[in-house]
């Protein structure tokens, strides 16, 4: 009875959470179109969430292909089928692991330092000063930190993908000997625009925005104080990793099967 | 205004009946306050007694449970956010941190409610940061970043900021706070001449009592939710009572006691050692 009552707290806060989430959503969305008018700021956030964020997603889209290249050498060759290594590769990447890691790094690298550095506005009163000044946070702060988000996501996946399918092309033709022309050849025969690039893009998109709002959710009603925030960025790490899991896999269970 | 309540038009701030409560903790308790336009008026009280909530809750910061809190003829209970928004730029907030942007210079963080609230052109808009931060003394520090500045220079920046869009009410919450005696004398000035320069009304929560006697008109003692004694500082210097004796002089022991509630000193210690 009493885990019974525990769990049902649990599910409760889980709900409460979502709405909340949501609303807050709904909040940034409105002040989304006057957001976009004033472009500087949500330029100089995508500087620093995006393009800081820039060298750590081409290193780790660099060895992903390489892992990927190794690997897939490795199975295919026991079929004799290392031709299409770079299907393989590019099928991998662009479907499932540059949305999938790119939205990952994201999260651990740009959405915690969103989320401390909104929870250390409001920690320091800044937030609160911008209320006094007649000055709506979630606008002047919040939305502009989303946007950028948003916007860098897919744009990191892409760069993502195009730095991985060059590391697994690096470990296939120049050190296993892979034919260049197959290579390249399987890859653009076999990957089709709408179903892998598109599909994969279409899945960046949502990562992004949940990411980004998830970070910005946490630090914008993160509790004041040093452990606050500093539970805020856990959280945040946390809840956009199952966030992506469970995203991926209801948007390719969708894509697959139309469901 | 659809919330605009009648009210005596001399007064900024009109509080009748303010109750208000943290979980079982009463903070307010029927607490009844007048503020006066134009005039300095400090809140003070020991620590604890809800005097930084007072001003949040004359700031729409903090909603009362119950009561009527007016400012400027404005019930703030009914105010949309737009219209709260609308009001608070007619007010100037001195946090007791400053909370200045860390990430924008001092400069910045003066022009920030400018370039917020206003279209004016960049020319105009400097103009206005370097006088405000020349009455603060501060224009020589226009390049500096906050983390630059020490406590005093913090306050007097976040007083420049308080002031750009030229309020009509200011609210300085604990401003003498951890400052030194030369800060301190500089912001006791700053408050004054301010004050009567730009025909604001100062309102000043602090429980410094030497630099609130040197610059408020009138000061309201505030203790258990209510307010206890209220006068120009001569009049609560030569107060009868008690509390305000104590309060005023900083004595350690009186009808505020020394001690927190504790169960018999002796009974306790003895029942340590039995245990």
């Amino acid at each position: 009875m009493r885990l019974l009552r525990e769990l049902y707290y649990i599910l409760l806060g889980f709900l409460q959470g979502l709405g909340a989430c949501w609303l807050f959503l709904f909040r940034i969305l409105r002040y989304t179109p006057g957001a976009l008018l004033r472009w500087r700021i949500v330029w100089q956030q995508i500087y620093s969430v995006g393009a800081m964020s820039l060298v750590l997603i081409m290193v780790s889209g660099f060895f992903v292909g390489m892992v990927m290249g190794l690997q897939g050498y490795n199975t295919l060759s026991k079929f004799a089928a290392t031709s299409a290594l770079g299907t393989l590769v590019a099928l991998s990447l662009l479907r499932e692991l540059a949305p999938v890691v790119t939205a990952l790094l994201f999260a651990g690298r740009a959405g915690t330092a969103l989320t401390s550095e909104i929870g250390l506005m409001r920690a320091t009163e800044q937030i609160a000063g911008m209320e006094m000044m007649a000055v709506d946070p979630v606008r002047r702060v919040v939305v502009p930190r989303f946007l950028a988000g948003a916007v860098s996501v897919p744009l990191l996946t892409m760069i993502f993908s195009a730095v991985g399918i060059l590391g697994g092309f690096v470990i296939g033709v120049s050190f296993m000997g892979v034919d260049s022309g197959a290579f390249w050849s399987q890859m653009r025969v076999n990957v089709d625009v709408w179903d892998d690039v598109v599909g994969g893009f279409i899945k960046s998109i949502v990562f992004g925005g949940a990411c980004s709002l998830l970070a910005v959710y946490e630090g914008y009603y993160s509790h004041p104080t040093a452990e606050g925030v500093s539970r805020a960025t856990t959280r945040t790490v946390v809840n956009s990793a199952l966030a992506v899991l469970v995203l991926d896999y209801l948007l390719t269970a969708f894509m697959i099967h139309g469901v | 205004m659809a919330s605009a309540e009648r009210n005596n038009n001399n007064n900024v701030v009109e509080i009748t009946g303010l109750r208000y409560r943290v979980g079982e903790k009463a903070i307010f308790d029927r607490l009844n306050i007048s503020i006066q336009r134009g005039k300095v008026i400090a809140i003070m009280g020991p620590s604890g007694t809800g005097k930084t909530t007072l001003l949040r809750i004359m700031t729409g910061q903090v909603l009362a449970d119950r009561g009527r809190v007016l400012v400027e003829s404005q019930n703030m209970a009914r105010l949309t956010a737009d219209e709260l928004y609308a009001l608070r730029r007619q007010m100037g907030f001195l946090f007791q941190n400053g909370a200045l942007f860390t990430d924008s210079t001092v400069y910045e963080n003066v022009a920030f409610p400018l370039r917020e609230h206003t279209r004016l052109p960049e020319s105009l808009i400097r103009h206005i940061v370097l006088m405000k931060l020349q009455a603060v003394g501060l224009r020589g520090a226009a390049d500096l970043m906050p983390g630059e500045l020490s406590g005093g220079m913090a306050r007097r920046v976040a007083l420049a900021r308080a002031i750009a869009m030229d309020p009509k009410i200011i609210f300085y919450d604990e401003p003498f706070a951890g400052l030194d005696p030369i800060s301190m004398g500089v912001i006791v000035r700053l408050i004054r001449r301010l004050n009567d320069s730009l025909g604001l009304t100062s309102i000043i929560v602090s429980h410094d009592v030497d630099e609130v006697s040197a610059v408020s008109d009138q000061s309201y003692l505030i203790s258990n939710g209510k307010v206890v004694a209220y006068g120009t500082p001569r009049e609560l210097e030569q107060n009868k009572s008690a509390w305000v004796r104590q309060f005023m002089k900083g004595l350690a022991d009186g009808p505020v006691p020394f001690h927190y509630p504790a169960p018999d000193y002796a009974a306790q210690l003895l029942g340590e050692e039995r245990a």
